[in-house]
């Protein structure tokens, strides 16, 4: 080959990225990061789950003029989808091995989950609004 | 863990076009509680993606209206609907716990198989414990 910029190149600098998942670390640090988030905020909304649970609508309301609970709901929802997004992604990475299903299905499983977690959000915000102006 | 085709019986991995036999492992290799305890954290992370999903319906049932609660919360009434329930928020306090558990393990320490198993049966041990505290603070009724 004629003069290339990889003969510039430190070894290791030709080889980086070019594994089959190019990068593996940020996932493995995401998951963490995602992981100690959920940790407090995780007890936080089992705790709240089980003491509004069977409440009235009215009760209901009340939780959610909250702005504090109304944050908290959703950081729990985007550290919550994003944690389990990275965790189903090792799943069918194990599982699934026929190539084609593999990628649809981590494909089709990571927009669905986009998805509900913006609906989520929405309705938080949703139901902030109508609590905190109406009750 | 990963692991590569699992299948009973004889078993068998699938590559590309050829089906080739596996080498028993699971109906062999004798069970250490390490590896009941990582299966579980499995288990459970994949069985609270449903409760994901039931928080974001809950939301929507909210939003909607009254009436749409009254529902909902009678759907969930009966005895049999909140042991799923409950079943679900101990699959919430395992992988929690055993969560940090595999956060400690990030910063290195507890390695020792010794260590790991004592520390897997208090995982097991404290989610059970949590599991029960919750319910104590419950407004649910459960009868």
């Amino acid at each position: 080959m004629s003069a290339h910029h990889s003969q510039y190149q430190s070894a290791i600098a030709r080889v980086r990225g070019k594994g089959s998942a190019r990068s593996g670390t940020m996932h493995w640090w995401w998951q963490r990061l995602t992981a100690i988030a959920l940790i407090p905020l995780g007890l936080w909304v089992m705790i709240q789950a089980f003491r509004i649970a069977g409440a009235s609508y009215s009760e209901l309301m009340l939780w959610f003029s909250s702005s504090v609970n109304a944050i908290l709901l959703g950081a729990f929802l985007i550290a919550g989808f994003y944690h389990a997004m990275l965790g189903l992604q090792v799943v069918l990475e194990d599982y699934v091995h026929t190539p084609w299903v593999k990628l649809v299905s981590l494909i089709a499983v990571k927009l669905v989950g986009i998805l509900l977690c913006m609906t989520g959000l929405f309705l938080i915000i949703r139901l902030v609004i109508a609590a905190q102006s109406g009750g | 863990m990963s692991s590569s085709q699992q299948s009973e019986g004889t078993g068998s991995v699938k590559a590309g076009a050829q089906s080739r036999p596996l080498s028993p492992h699971l109906q062999i290799y004798r069970w250490q509680w390490t590896m009941l305890y990582s299966i579980m954290h499995r288990a459970s992370g994949i069985a609270l993606v449903a409760a994901l999903v039931l928080i974001v319906v809950w939301l929507m049932v909210l939003a909607y209206g009254i009436g749409a609660y009254h529902a909902f919360n009678d759907f969930f009434a009966p005895f049999y609907l909140k042991i799923p329930l409950v079943a679900l928020s101990w699959c919430g306090s395992y992988h929690l716990l055993n969560g940090v558990r595999h956060l400690v393990w990030d910063i290195g320490f507890g390695f020792e198989l010794a260590h790991a198993r004592i520390s897997g049966h208090t995982v097991m041990a404290g989610s059970v414990l949590l599991t029960g505290l919750l319910l104590l603070g419950t407004n649910l009724s459960l009868s």
